[in-house]
């Protein structure tokens, strides 16, 4: 059977494009204000998932994402780089989820696409920094988990081996099987859009998105080609109990903001080269310290 | 995150030009191409990703572009630095590329840009050349040095045209996949410009079936390519160009790579200087036709491919420009606003979309009549349709050397500006621009100097096709409030054609080569003002772009107009006089 890879990915409001109207008065997020991405990290988690698949002779990459309908971007956009298909999790009675409420309704959606090997994830997403979905989830289903991986180095015989970074250095760690990584901003980037699988997937549609094309030839040739149907998961889908999800799941209540002025600074050292220098100042603006 | 398809809406627009249709249906063979036959290398079924229509065909380009566009940005831009200082380099007789370069041709070849033009049953996208040509100037505004390597999908474009069905069967699906790049190995010490000098041997072994090649070769791009098309004299004897031909060389260990070349600019390029011992090659459609007919092609699509390239080194420049411009302040004002500043900045940005319109229609011509050429290749063409082919030929052999010769020696002035903008910092590696001059220096050099263009570019102009079309831009109908422009055009027209009627009156055509640079200027002032008319018709933002160009177009035809009065056959003697030895 495929080793099948879960990749937990998330659309999130660009940060870096933040101006007057990207907070509403009530202290959460205007999202309409800002320009949906995909969450930086989760492209390093993606990466790493193409990769394992690369290397394998017969491996799935499944992207698992939870959001409004608009969100199924992130599907298509994983598709482009060679995710074999993709779950939207969206339903209006999963609004106003925090990490607890989220990962419980994610880690329901794993257990539902069941027979998994890994799921991987982007450490943090640039929105809320929690870093807690990840880790929540694999508590709910119970799998070892490996925080801030830098690169995955191997995966076979039931055991993954995984490079994390931490503030002082790196580590490496071993891991049965299935189990929950969440990859750091410092691993690889994601490889570019593939113009072939664009070309071939631009017209994937999750159900919701069907239901707005009026073209019946169209529709129907959509609907008859499996590879472009994106599935979406509601409430109906999952077995969840409705006192865990959405806001009613959420003890996490937003009670005050402030501005924090950051003091102390992890410490990197280069080498004294213009490609060092150049190189970090790249690797700054990709990861949305700068620009 | 700079997406440089997103950020320049020309691009856009001129992929939205009207010939594009009918590009697209030939291309597309009226959207009725059956893949069944697939030699390409990826999983990926060619009838899972071929257009259904126009617009799915424009809306995948555009999407592609937008690919090609966030490399260009976020990949090849960034490491554009790095890879000028560390350069590409020759150990134990193989060639390395810098770090930066191995980077972004990994990031095209795994977007799958490697066989844009190729047709889908070989691995390709079986995009137009236009498309492609959008590429070309992304990526050369990112860096101009990894053009010469993005660029030679071309000569997996001559295997295509000229091979057999199983050279194809067997080559193509290689370039298209990027497992394999190519190089084009025509120059030699004693045979630069003029290549009926190559003297590169090739005899045929009975024993194997394969040709031998023995000789040296110089100035080659990627000489470390691993699928090559030589040039070489198969005819023992012949010392001209009709001893000739055209022979494909798989790499292995019986070339030499003698050195690279230490250059002023391009460093990601290496340029290779080759020794051949009895190297095996096959032969590339029929012998003796290497020089007079392939290497033509090859030659007009390279000369498209540099000229991208100028372009995109343009665009890189005044952006550059722009930005500092607009940032430094000296006495007491920001400096765009003095009007020597504002006044190059405006050339700059005018010059560029002037250039810009030139090599998209000429990208058009090159479309329409190389599928027609494909087509005759699968059935015979209806009258009409042969006529078309005649017609967009005589078009694209006419431009291809003018866009080339007119964007290269801008290329040349604008980053010498660009330089000038930024002042003393601009003569400092602290800023881009001094890379962008030296990579721009090679561009009205290579694939034919400037004087060479001129000299393919002259015919088109006394032939009458340049009346010709003239003509035709002229009664394409435009709005109203533009028309006062078209009237100063049919003036330059005017004036032009009575400036090649007094240089012809001599009958000397000494005296015509010697104008004759003058001569493929003006014309090509007043091409790049009807097109930007044309342009200006479909969009506003054209219209002071225009207004500004034929303003200046004008009095510069004039200028040239006086140095030709001036300047006839006799006084010739006296630059002769001059510089004897």
């Amino acid at each position: 059977m495929a080793f099948r890879i879960i990749v937990l990915a998330k659309q999130v409001p660009d940060t870096r494009n933040v101006k007057e109207d990207a907070m509403k008065s009530d202290g959460t997020v205007n999202r309409a204000a800002l320009p949906a991405i995909f969450n930086p990290e989760d492209l390093n988690a993606l990466e790493q998932a193409l990769r394992i698949k690369d290397g394998l002779t017969d491996a799935e990459v499944i992207i698992l994402t939870m959001g409004p309908p608009r969100a199924a971007d992130i599907i298509r956009e994983s598709m482009y780089r060679d995710a074999d298909r993709g779950y939207l999790i969206t339903d209006k009675r999963f609004a106003g989820a925090d990490t607890l409420a989220t990962s419980y309704v994610i880690s329901k959606a794993v257990e539902k696409i069941g027979n998994y090997d890994l799921i991987i994830s982007g450490r943090q997403a640039i929105d809320g920094d929690t870093a807690q979905v990840g880790p929540q989830t694999a508590e709910k289903l119970n799998i070892p988990q490996i925080t801030y991986a830098e690169e995955i180095l191997s995966v076979e015989k039931g055991k993954i081996t995984v490079k994390r970074r931490l503030e002082r250095g790196v580590e490496v760690v071993e891991s049965t099987l299935p189990a929950l990584v969440t990859v750091h901003g410092s691993a690889a980037p994601c490889r570019p859009k593939n113009a072939k699988l664009l070309m071939k997937y631009k017209h994937a549609k999750t159900p919701t998105e069907l239901q707005t094309i009026n073209d019946d030839y169209t529709n129907q040739s959509i609907r008859n080609k499996p590879y472009l149907n994106i599935e979406e998961l509601s409430l109906d889908d999952l077995s969840c109990e409705e006192c865990k999800i959405g806001l009613a799941g959420s003890p996490t209540k937003v009670k005050k903001i402030e501005n924090v002025i950051l003091q102390a600074k992890d410490a990197k050292v280069l080498k004294d080269s213009e490609v060092e220098i150049k190189n970090f100042m790249t690797e700054l603006i990709t990861n949305h310290t700068l620009g | 995150m700079t997406n440089f398809y997103r950020d320049n809406s020309d691009l856009q627009f001129h992929l939205n030009n009207p010939l594009m249709k009918r590009i697209v249906a030939l291309k597309e063979r009226n959207f009725k191409i059956d893949e069944k036959e697939y030699y390409g290398k990826d999983k990926i079924d060619p009838n899972e990703y071929k257009p259904s229509n126009f617009e799915d065909a424009i809306d995948s380009y555009d999407s592609v572009l937008e690919i090609v566009g966030d490399i260009a940005g976020d990949v090849i831009a960034p490491n554009a630095e790095s890879v000028d200082l560390e350069g590409a380099r020759l150990e134990n007789n193989r060639v390395h590329y810098a770090e930066g370069t191995v980077r972004n041709l990994n990031a095209l070849k795994q977007a799958r840009l490697t066989g844009v033009t190729q047709p889908r049953k070989y691995g390709g996208l079986n995009f137009p050349t236009t498309v492609y040509s959008m590429m070309i100037e992304m990526v050369s505004r990112g860096d101009a040095s990894l053009m010469n390597l993005f660029g030679l999908q071309d000569i997996g474009e001559t295997v295509r045209e000229f091979g057999d069905d199983d050279i194809k069967a067997k080559y193509i699906p290689q370039f298209a996949s990027g497992e394999a790049t190519g190089a084009m190995i025509l120059t030699e010490p004693d045979a630069g410009s003029d290549l009926q000098a190559v003297q590169l041997k090739a005899h045929f072994e009975e024993s194997t079936g394969l040709w031998r090649l023995n000789g040296v070769k110089r100035f080659i791009t990627n000489g470390n390519a691993e699928l090559s098309l030589v040039l070489a004299r198969t005819e023992e004897g012949t010392k001209d160009g009709r001893g000739l031909s055209m022979l494909l060389y798989e790499r292995d260990d019986t070339v030499q790579i003698r050195r690279i070349e230490n250059k002023m600019g391009i460093h990601g390029s290496p340029t290779c200087e080759m020794v051949f011992k009895n190297s095996p090659a096959v032969l590339i459609g029929k012998r003796k036709f290497g020089l007079i007919k392939y290497v033509m092609s090859l030659m007009n699509g390279a000369r498209l491919g540099v000229s991208g390239q100028a372009i995109g080194i343009c665009e890189a420049a005044y952006r550059e420009s722009l930005k500092y411009a607009q940032e430094r302040a000296q006495f007491g004002k920001i400096i765009n606003q003095f009007p020597p500043v504002f006044e190059i900045l405006t050339d700059m940005k005018v010059k560029t979309a002037a250039l810009r319109t030139l090599y998209y229609e000429t990208s058009r011509f090159v479309d329409v009549y190389k599928t027609l050429e494909e087509i005759e290749h699968e059935r015979s063409l209806t009258p009409e349709e042969k006529n078309e082919l005649r017609q967009f030929k005589r078009r694209a052999d006419f431009y291809t050397p003018l866009i080339k010769g007119l964007s290269s020696e801008a290329a040349n002035r604008i980053t010498y500006d660009a330089i000038q903008i930024h002042g003393g910092t601009g003569f400092t590696k602290d800023f881009p621009v001094e890379r962008l001059y030296r990579d721009a220096r090679i561009t009205s050099i290579y694939e034919g100097t400037t004087q060479l263009q001129v000299i393919a570019a002259i015919k088109g102009v006394t032939s009458g096709l340049f009346s010709e079309m003239m003509e035709e831009y002229a009664s394409i109908k435009i709005s109203y409030d533009l028309e006062f422009m078209l009237k100063e055009l049919k003036s330059m027209k005017k004036e032009y054609l009575s400036a090649i009627k007094y240089v012809e009156s001599f009958k000397d055509q000494e005296y015509l080569d010697f104008h004759a640079r003058r001569l493929v200027e003006m014309a090509g002032n007043i091409i790049m003002g009807h097109l930007l008319l044309l342009d200006a018709d479909r969009d506003q933002k054209f219209r002071l772009i225009s207004e500004v160009f034929i303003k200046k177009a004008k009095a510069e035809n004039t200028d040239r107009m006086l140095v030709i009065k001036e300047i006839e056959p006799d006084f010739l003697n006296n630059y002769k006089e001059l510089t004897k030895l």
